[in-house]
């Protein structure tokens, strides 16, 4: 297995397919978080399209590269990468949240194959990825474990528990990524309970920490598809990025947590997200 | 009586076992042959009785620390990893802390993750309400895709903790850590799922499990003295809830349920659940009412009805209530 190695280019128009897509499951349901779904896009499209290992028509490889989304309510994202990435037909995301649909309003492993562990409940997905980085590691085998968060989901306890064990054991083939969009459901995490300095936090944990622009597909691509080399840290990504990002008036309001578009907005957000 | 709380003087306690000896030699066994079993402990490799476990297979004890929801959440990402994991921990802490990580991680999910419940029920006596765990059934009982086992003795013990490994799917074994003797039970075969005869009667029904199943034998022979027959079985999968085994029960007309656990919502909660709807009969449920206040293992058995008499009286209350 070898990642797609996309271009750049071929990934940016990925994540504008799976904006487009994201925005349409919401819409047609009236319910989802697209606020989240739009920061995490570039992130995902890049872990999929550049740097991933794992063949989406086998998808239980022993030596994959697993993704964690740990924050499981952003499924208007998670599920068009999925679907992008061949895991399932891209049709499917039209019962998006319906009755029975295998697309739940959180991912479930038994219904759709590319979820490697339940997530909803925030501060579950490092805990999670935290065991199958021991694992590979018990196995000898040199996938990598990514796990992304939420920043607000850093308020959860359960994370630094596992960020404390992480560091202690040198898990260089795991990486969180913190989609740092700073809103949380009702206001900026700042205001909330803040987590700056965020990178010093990780870092006193012992992680190697990297700062990058969570929209910035090069700079995610040099950061996430660099060797492990001889890291003996496990890596934290702390990607800057901008809830609602590509529809101008959902950026960076907290409202659009879990807003849901009218006909007129819909209509609005597709013409930007061409 | 003294001693009367677990059944026996200290004379006749030969042969009684603590059944996390048999936990432990049986999981060495079984990690000796696979080098997929592994154990998680949050710093509770002592407790656990894991130390020759550790000498023998040092990488494959991974000790979380202090952290039971990473414990758990550890647990499933080895599983995923193709580990058979056997998450062991005080089940206060590691059905309580972790509950969520055990709803969503692992029973949701369909993680392949065996969480080994230690010291459970009263286990830490005096050490009180927080270190107890009787709430463990009745938060455990509800989630689906989970099996949930109580051992009744050293043999079933080893065989429960054998068949987690081989079965693929999540399982709560719930050992005690307090001694009890092997069931005296021909040709035995541990089925999950199955409520286990151990002794015929006509008159009345014991459904017991763990610590509770020895004294319920012995209830049920002093009962034997006033002439009433005692059907004892031996409950000890709470989940799959075997109800041919309760339906069996309630064509007696009288049934008692006995366990170390709160009876909010555990084996005496789910056996009248199933009569109500389906056969209702008198059920007295023998267990604990909630908190308990300061006291040994043997004091909270006594005061609370845990015994033999206070099984046998819960008997005659059954049958009493069957004849009006």
């Amino acid at each position: 297995m070898s990642p797609l190695n996309d271009t750049a280019a071929g990934i940016r128009a990925k994540a504008g397919w799976m904006r487009r897509h994201a925005l349409k499951m919401v819409y047609d349901k009236q319910l989802g978080h697209l606020g989240g779904d739009f920061s995490a896009t570039d992130i995902l499209a890049t872990l999929y399209f550049g740097v991933m290992r794992y063949d989406a028509k086998t998808p239980g490889l022993p030596g994959r590269d697993r993704f964690i989304m740990s924050k499981g309510h952003a499924t208007g994202a998670f599920y068009s990468v999925l679907a992008a990435a061949g895991y399932f037909p891209e049709d499917w995301l039209s019962t998006y949240m319906q009755p029975n649909s295998k697309l739940n309003g959180h991912p479930n492993r038994n219904y759709l194959p590319g979820i490697e562990t339940n997530t909803g409940p925030l501060g579950h997905g490092l805990p999670v990825a935290l065991g199958i980085a021991i694992a590979g590691k018990l196995s000898r085998l040199d996938y990598r474990t990514f796990v992304l968060t939420g920043d607000g989901e850093l308020q959860e306890g359960s994370n630094w528990e596992a960020a404390m064990s992480a560091g202690n054991r040198h898990l260089s083939h795991l990486t969180v990524i913190v989609d740092r969009n700073r809103l949380q459901q009702g206001a900026g995490t700042e205001e909330t309970n803040g987590l700056d300095p965020l990178d010093d936090k990780f870092r006193a944990f012992g992680w190697h920490v990297e700062m990058v622009d969570g929209h910035d597909v090069e700079a995610l691509l040099a950061v996430l598809g660099a060797p492990v080399g001889d890291r003996r840290k496990p890596l934290c990504v702390i990607a800057n990025t901008v809830k609602g990002k590509g529809v101008s008036f959902m950026e960076n309001k907290a409202m659009w947590h879990h807003g849901v578009p009218s006909a007129a907005q819909y209509e609005q957000a597709l013409k930007e997200l061409v | 009586m003294a001693g009367s709380a677990t059944g026996a003087g200290e004379a006749s306690r030969q042969g009684w076992h603590d059944c996390r000896e048999a936990w432990a030699r049986t999981i060495e066994g079984l990690a000796e042959a696979d080098p997929n079993i592994v154990v998680v402990v949050n710093d509770s490799v002592g407790s656990s009785k894991l130390g020759g476990f550790q000498k023998k297979f040092p990488d494959r004890v991974i000790n979380v620390g202090i952290a039971e929801q990473t414990l758990v959440g550890v647990g499933a990402g080895l599983a995923n990893g193709g580990k058979i994991p056997f998450v062991s921990g005080a089940s206060c802490f590691l059905t309580a802390r972790a509950l969520e990580q055990v709803k969503a991680d692992v029973a949701y999910a369909k993680a392949n993750v065996k969480l080994v419940g230690q010291s459970s029920g009263i286990a830490y006596g005096e050490l009180g309400p927080t270190h107890h765990s009787i709430e463990d059934f009745a938060w455990l009982r509800p989630l689906d895709n989970l099996t949930v086992i109580t051992p009744a003795d050293p043999w079933e013990t080893a065989e429960a903790v054998k068949w987690a490994a081989g079965y693929e799917g999540p399982v709560y074994l719930r050992l005690s850590r307090m001694p009890v003797p092997n069931l005296d039970i021909p040709n035995r075969v541990f089925r999950p799922g199955h409520a286990e005869l151990v002794r015929e009667g006509t008159d009345v029904a014991i459904l017991a499990c763990g610590t509770l199943v020895h004294l319920a034998v012995q209830a049920a022979n002093l009962l034997a003295k006033e002439d009433i027959s005692a059907r004892v079985v031996n409950f000890s999968s709470l989940a799959p809830f075997d109800r041919d085994a309760v339906r069996a029960a309630a064509s007696l007309g009288a049934i008692v349920t006995a366990e170390e656990a709160n009876i909010r919502g555990g084996l005496g909660g789910a056996v009248a659940e199933f009569t109500a709807e389906n056969m209702p009969v008198p059920v007295q449920r023998v267990g604990f009412p909630g908190f308990l206040p300061t006291g040994s293992i043997e004091d909270l058995f006594e005061a609370f009805g845990l015994t033999v008499t206070g099984i046998a009286a819960a008997a005659r209350k059954s049958l009493a209530r069957r004849a009006r």
